[in-house]
């Protein structure tokens, strides 16, 4: 009996392989692809949830006000207010959930002269000095205290 | 008292039934810190930068704030954002020189000799862009804009490939050697969805670096772009990006 | 910062694609090179060049199974890299490239070696046993039949598959092309002519290749080289590298004259940082060397051993050019600042995942799997087999 695809059997198996390579590929595909992947768009939308739950270590400003009103209403008259606690003091959101958490110095003069610093290129609006020729030997906070830097003030 | 069998079960089955009820409730209640993020929703923001070249005086506190906040990677030297100092000399201004000693992160206290030119100092970080071209080359969807306009990057699903890497006009990506995986500015994306700011912008001892809601009409941007004279890095490369610089100068590359 | 000068973005510093993202593209560029020879004699009928037909079609073949092995030791996720076939970012250049490999390699080369071999591998088969046969007849797919008709048949539907495999092995080495070519962020790669450029020095290289295999591989068997063929297969490298050259040399043209803003940053990087590699290597010795020696042996009478020494000579310093030129894009893409301000060096560490050492490993690689290929699959056997 002659069989009618005889001459291109070897062909249907061929092909017979490539549709069982695919069904491999789709099954491959339904099982391994995050569930909701494609839910926003083409990425996996767990990614969103993952980046907010990062753990914060800066606080914001409110929460030092919170505790340390008095220190935040002494700053006001000077031209210090408007500078963060954290720009000097570091993150501080462990001791603001937990006050017992020690607080590090705050170490000037190396914080005092990345903003005063002079020669370095700074705006003309920001006031500027040559450490050395402008103090010496002496720290900044000889002078200046830091939360009210003024030194006509007592 | 007669307790017959019925009231055992019915009062049993009432326990058991509060009890469940309950435990799902404290356990849905305690999985969520206080400050959870079920109040945020993308929909209601648009989120863009505004950075005042004017004001800034290159403290680097913002560097700094940034690697502590998002344990950015020390060694070798990788930056979600950092400042550049450039120095425009009058006689060459096509060619300025530009410096940003370990991104800025101790500040500029170098000694600069001012000369014949102008100086100042720009912060730069992830454009955010609209039209992303980072994300236009991931080739398995690791790294996305969210609904409300943040570039992120999925840690768990990139592959390393480094396209996005190379993709990026403004050099703000690079790749994480401890992940090995694509890693940038995330504009504190855990931080935003809580109501708060950017370390950068929290540290920023000059305001120079502000958080921006384009789709709050209460949001000071909008007067802002209105009032002064914004420019955005490399316009013509259309990336839409969403950090507005106030008062850059041509020559800030 | 040691190794920069001027000022780079800090993020720059380090380069981010090594040595063995030049491996690629100069290993697809061979493969796609050595197919369009291959598809010379089946589909355009070139019978001088059939010598060398099975020689090509087992390169393409040896190559390609070593193509992606560079990129996997490249990732920082190898692990994840199946994530490219599954949720494919129909935007990504590089995304859509796994599945013109695969169709390539599947679709075409494959299925054409398989048609071109299957007589002898149903021969092999009825005359082994044991292992061996078993191992025969997975590779029949367990089919037993080589009559005419069904040789006719493989025949007519190999045709196609060429037919069909010329557009994919453009495709094969065009998308490479794109992947840097699309890329708007870096000007030393961003061009429509980058696709066009890598396809046909692509096939200079993979010219050149099938050459040097197939002389190399007369020497071996003590057999004499088919003159005609050798001839042909160099006419035709000739020819590829004239248009390669000129298609470069627009693209330069181009530059020079337009001068954008990135010019004298790039110029100055040709002059100092890549003038070994590009003015030296793949200029001089790459391009012009190889180009008047072949000239030479088209425009004056040479006798047989001299044209032999001269193509293999040239081959040899093709290769080499080519080498030069994914080099030359590639790490060049990287050397230069996108602020025009400064450089970078590429530190290239020699037994590290990514250093020297791997790629020359990887280099050697296809030439062991091409052994097995011709021991497996011998290209001798055809009736038209050199005498």
């Amino acid at each position: 009996m002659k069989r009618p695809f005889k001459d291109v059997e070897h062909l249907i198996r061929l092909a017979a392989l490539f549709a069982a390579g695919l069904l491999v590929f789709a099954v491959a595909r339904a099982e391994l692809v995050p569930e909701d992947f494609g839910k926003y768009g083409h990425y996996r939308a767990g990614a969103i949830d993952d980046a907010a739950a990062w753990p914060r270590s800066y606080a914001g400003r409110a929460r030092c006000t919170e505790c340390h009103d008095d220190v935040v209403t002494a700053a006001a008259p000077a031209k210090h207010k408007v500078i963060g606690c954290e720009t000097c003091h570091g993150a501080l959101l462990k001791h603001a959930d937990n006050p017992e958490v020690a607080v590090a110095k705050a170490d000037g003069p190396v914080l005092c002269l990345r903003c005063h610093a002079a020669n370095t290129g700074k705006p003309a609006h920001q006031p500027t000095v040559v450490a050395k020729d402008h103090s010496d030997e002496d720290t900044c906070v000889s002078c200046h205290k830091a939360h009210d830097p003024r030194t006509d003030q007592e | 008292m007669d307790t017959t069998r019925r009231d055992f079960l019915m009062v049993g089955t009432k326990l058991l039934v509060m009890t469940a009820a309950t435990a799902s409730a404290l356990e849905h209640v305690m999985a969520g810190t206080p400050d959870a993020v079920t109040t945020y929703s993308t929909a209601e923001h648009w989120w863009a930068m505004l950075i005042d070249v004017e004001k800034c005086i290159g403290g680097g506190q913002c560097v700094r704030a940034c690697k502590i906040e998002n344990d950015v990677v020390d060694e070798p030297m990788y930056f979600r954002t950092w400042v550049e100092r450039y120095h425009v000399n009058m006689s060459d201004p096509d060619h300025p020189v530009v410096d940003s000693p370990d991104g800025g992160i101790d500040g500029f206290t170098e000694k600069y000799a001012d000369g014949d030119g102008k100086t100042f100092f720009v912060p730069k970080m992830c454009n955010h862009c609209a039209d992303s071209p980072c994300t236009q080359v991931c080739p398995v969807g690791a790294t996305f804009c969210t609904n409300d306009g943040v570039v992120l990057v999925d840690k768990d699903y990139c592959v390393g490939c480094r396209y996005c890497v190379q993709a990026c006009p403004y050099g703000c990506r690079y790749l994480d050697p401890r992940t090995h995986t694509a890693d940038k500015c995330t504009l504190c994306y855990h931080r935003l969805t809580r109501g708060m700011i950017p370390a950068c912008c929290e540290v920023c001892p000059t305001g120079a670096r502000q958080i921006a809601d384009l789709k709050n009409p209460t949001d000071p941007i909008h007067e802002y772009l209105r009032t002064h004279k914004i420019q955005v890095l490399k316009p013509q490369m259309a990336t839409g990006a969403k950090v507005y610089y106030n008062g850059l100068d041509g020559a800030v590359r | 910062m040691p190794g920069v000068d001027g000022f780079m973005y800090p993020n720059e510093i380090e380069l981010q694609w090594s040595v063995l993202i030049v491996l690629y593209p100069f290993i697809t560029g061979l493969v796609a090179g050595a197919f369009i020879l291959a598809s010379l004699e089946r589909v355009f009928n070139v019978q001088a060049v059939k010598p060398t037909y099975r020689l090509a079609l087992l390169t393409a073949l040896a190559f390609l199974l070593v193509a992606p092995l560079p990129l996997q030791l490249h990732l920082g996720h190898p692990e994840r890299s199946f994530e490219m076939m599954l949720t494919p970012h129909t935007t990504s250049a590089m995304a859509m490239f796994g599945f013109v490999y695969l169709w390539y390699l599947m679709v075409v080369l494959l299925v054409e070696i398989w048609l071109e071999y299957r007589r002898e591998l149903v021969l092999a088969c009825r005359r082994s046993t044991g292992l061996t046969r078993v191992g025969y007849r997975i590779l029949t797919l367990g089919s037993d039949n080589i009559s005419p008709a069904s040789l006719r048949i493989d025949d007519r539907v190999g045709r196609v598959v060429t037919i069909i495999g010329i557009p994919s092995a453009f495709l094969l080495h065009g998308y490479v092309g794109f992947i840097f070519g699309s890329i708007k962020a870096n000007p030393w790669w961003s061009s429509p002519m980058m696709p066009i450029v890598f396809l046909f020095s692509a096939i200079v290289s993979g010219i050149a290749l099938v050459l040097l295999l197939y002389v190399v591989t007369a020497w071996m068997r003590r057999v004499a080289v088919d003159m005609l063929c050798v001839d042909t297969v160099a006419r035709y490298l000739f020819y590829a590298f004239l248009v390669d050259f000129a298609l470069e040399m627009i693209d330069l043209i181009h530059r020079i004259y337009e001068a954008d803003e990135s010019f004298r940053a790039l110029d100055f990087m040709v002059k100092t940082r890549l003038f070994t590699s590009q003015i030296v290597l793949q200029i001089i010795v790459g391009t012009l060397v190889p180009l008047t020696l072949l000239a030479a042996t088209q425009l004056v009478r040479l006798s047989e051993r001299t044209r032999v020494r001269l193509y293999m000579t040239a081959g040899a310093l093709t290769l080499v050019g080519i080498f030069a030129m994914r080099w030359n894009v590639v790490i060049g893409g990287q050397l230069f600042s996108k602020s025009f301000l400064g450089y970078t060096t590429y530190k290239m560490g020699f037994a590290t995942r990514e250093g020297l050492l791997p790629a020359i490993l990887l280099m050697l690689l296809p030439f062991g799997i091409l052994a097995a290929l011709v021991k497996l699959l011998p290209p001798w056997t055809s009736p038209e087999a050199p005498s």
